[in-house]
């Protein structure tokens, strides 16, 4: 176990590295960062000056040494936008994302799971195509559309639920909801199908045989042994909402987590900003993915990892 | 040799596709789905036919008109019109040539290079596998919509770019999948007959292994495709994929979204659009899922037998079934 947990500890620190690099030779080799932060009418004194203040001046390499020296201290120089440090703003907006992303992953695996128990106990009954056929609508519809969707009929037409911002409670309902809908629709049909293939296992018989309640069986013996695939694709939905669903969802919902400053970034053409929130996402999946190895063992001890 | 060739060709070649269509036809939602996505691609084929407008016509005199069914909706613009008076019915027409076109394209790209990388990972083995295969895990724990995004803001975004980066976050699922089944077959006699024989490599590789991964690299390739759709909604919505003037169902929903409060029926219908699309697609996904694998077929013909098997003993009165 833990030779196990070194090796992926160093392919998560490979992962890290390799984000790095790409982002650093995508903003530094094939865009012109100097080209594309300043305006247009810049004279060339202005530039100059720019390349000197952000170092573009001296050879690729030294500016490499410089780039990941400055990791290594989780600085990466200034906002452009905001005329701070990048990683201060980052460290202020993480909180948000994670608490989007917990509660929208969380919601959608504990839903997953009685749903899902409910189909499999008759496959290809009503309740079992119903549930499919829901799950498969769940996966086809956008999620910043089902976002907007909602927007329109809870706040607009009804007016139950505010729009957008993050000043109560409320405001994290639709958010939530957009977040859960998607990874719900997926884990639902993970847990179906493994429980399908649990219950027909002979060991299901001999549960009932020697009189055990069906809840126990059903809920005990076959959920537990069905539930590794289902925390894997879990971690896998976790995963894409911190670092992908987390900006579609905030920018419909305004919601000021990494995600939507990401997109502000862009907008404002602040490539180091950018840079930042990509490297801290890289660490929390390189994180929840190292997370998801100790739950394995958790949950299943005969699991010879390697 | 010679004999056996046209025995072989009178058992497989004909009735093989009546027989596939006529189990189409059964699969409800699996021919809803070719259905749907033949008729998407006439209408992306046929869209200057079909639009009643030019997608970019401005009509500023009708401008956010609503659908024909609303208060003051008319058959001039039977989706109605957005906030420049374009109308949404042929926009909505006009989009679905860029969701299957960048789908398409990426599809074929990122299939490409996984495949080709994931049958040089498998056949080659040793040192070349584990460095591809090591690439491979480290991609896929990459962050792909911020890496995108960031890509996309440096070099600009547009439909080809669009399509590379989206080609560059996809390709790991096939080389994987590739690298898996080149595995399994490796070993078996036909493979190392065909080596023994003396086969170049390339020949071994590409007539003897690939054929072997066609039908689960089409069911991938497929549920890519819809996944593929959805990232280029995604990213037109975000504002980093298709630029305007062109069209994209993304990029009318984000266009949409400001004049939400007033006008429902623009964030509505291209998102509408996108999600029959997928939906169309993900039915012929799992239909062919369900064809392809010889265990499905398995429990579906057991089903198909308990259903003749009932209808038979309904007909026949009780008592009278014959042994």
């Amino acid at each position: 176990m833990g030779r196990y947990f070194l090796k992926r500890l160093s392919q998560g620190v490979i992962v890290i590295l390799g984000v790095t690099v790409l982002v650093f030779v995508v903003t530094r080799l094939v865009g012109d960062p100097v080209r594309i932060m300043l305006p247009l009418e810049a004279t060339a004194e202005q530039r100059a000056e720019f390349e000197k203040q952000l170092g573009l001046d001296r050879p690729i390499w030294v500016q490499f040494i410089h780039f990941m020296d400055g990791l290594t201290r989780l600085d990466f120089g200034d906002s452009l936008w905001q005329r701070r440090p990048a990683m201060k703003i980052v460290f202020e907006k993480l909180p948000l994302t994670l608490e989007l992303a917990f509660l929208g992953i969380g919601l959608a695996f504990f839903l997953s799971i009685p749903l899902g128990i409910l189909a499999a106990l008759r496959p290809g009954g009503a309740s079992d195509r119903s549930t499919v056929f829901v799950s498969l609508i769940g996966l086809s519809v956008p999620q910043f559309w089902l976002g907007l969707l909602l927007i329109v009929v809870f706040a607009v037409q009804l007016g139950w639920l505010p729009t957008s911002g993050i000043d109560t409670p409320a405001h994290l309902i639709m958010p939530t909801i957009t977040m859960a809908l998607p990874a719900l629709a997926r884990l639902v049909m993970i847990v179906r199908s493994s429980m399908i293939d649990e219950l027909n296992q002979p060991y299901v018989k001999t549960c009932f045989a020697k009189g055990l309640s069906f809840y126990r069986v059903v809920g005990v013996h076959a959920l537990r042994n069905a539930s590794l695939p289902v925390v894997t694709l879990g971690g896998w939905e976790l995963i894409r909402a911190v670092a992908g669903y987390s900006v579609v969802v905030e920018t419909v919902f305004a919601w000021p987590g990494l995600g939507l400053t990401a997109i502000q970034a862009i907008e404002r053409e602040d490539l180091i900003l950018l840079q930042a929130i990509v490297f801290t996402v890289a660490i929390l999946v390189v994180l929840i993915n190292l997370l998801m190895d100790v739950a394995y063992k958790a949950i299943d001890p005969r699991l010879k990892l390697r | 040799m010679t004999d056996l060739e046209p025995d072989r060709r009178r058992e497989t070649h004909p009735g093989r596709l009546p027989r596939l269509l006529g189990e189409l036809w059964r699969d409800k939602a699996g021919f809803t789905g070719v259905a749907l996505v033949a008729a998407l691609i006439l209408m992306a084929a046929a869209a200057p036919l079909l639009a009643p407008y030019s997608p970019t016509a401005q009509d500023l005199r009708s401008r956010l008109a609503p659908p024909v069914w609303e208060d003051n909706g008319s058959w001039k613009h039977i989706l109605g019109t957005d906030h420049l008076g374009r109308d949404v019915l042929s926009r909505v027409i006009h989009g679905s040539r860029v969701s299957l076109s960048v789908g398409a394209a990426v599809v074929l790209f990122a299939g490409t290079f996984g495949v080709v990388l994931g049958l040089i990972a498998g056949y080659r083995g040793g040192r070349t596998d584990s460095f591809i295969m090591r690439w491979i895990d480290t991609q896929v724990a990459f962050p792909g919509l911020l890496i995108a995004l960031i890509i996309l803001a440096v070099i600009g975004p547009s439909m080809l770019t669009v399509i590379l980066v989206l080609s560059f976050n996809g390709w790991m699922v096939y080389g994987r999948m590739t690298r898996g089944a080149v595995l399994s077959v490796r070993q078996t006699a036909y493979v190392e007959a065909a080596e023994m024989v003396g086969c170049s490599a390339m020949r071994v590789v590409f007539r003897h292994i690939l054929p072997n991964l066609t039908s689960p690299l089409l069911t991938l390739s497929i549920l890519e495709f819809a996944r593929i759709v959805l990232a280029e909604a995604a990213l037109s919505f975000l504002g980093m994929g298709i630029q305007p003037p062109a069209t994209s169902w993304g990029l009318d929903v984000a266009t949409g979204k400001n004049y939400m409060f007033r006008a429902w029926w623009l964030v509505t219908f291209p998102g509408v659009a996108i999600s029959i699309t997928v939906l169309a697609i993900n039915l012929v996904a799992s239909w062919l899922r369900l064809v392809s694998d010889p265990q499905e077929r398995e429990k579906q013909f057991a089903r198909q037998m308990r259903g003749l098997r009932q209808k038979r003993n309904r007909r026949q009165p009780q008592g009278a079934t014959s042994p």
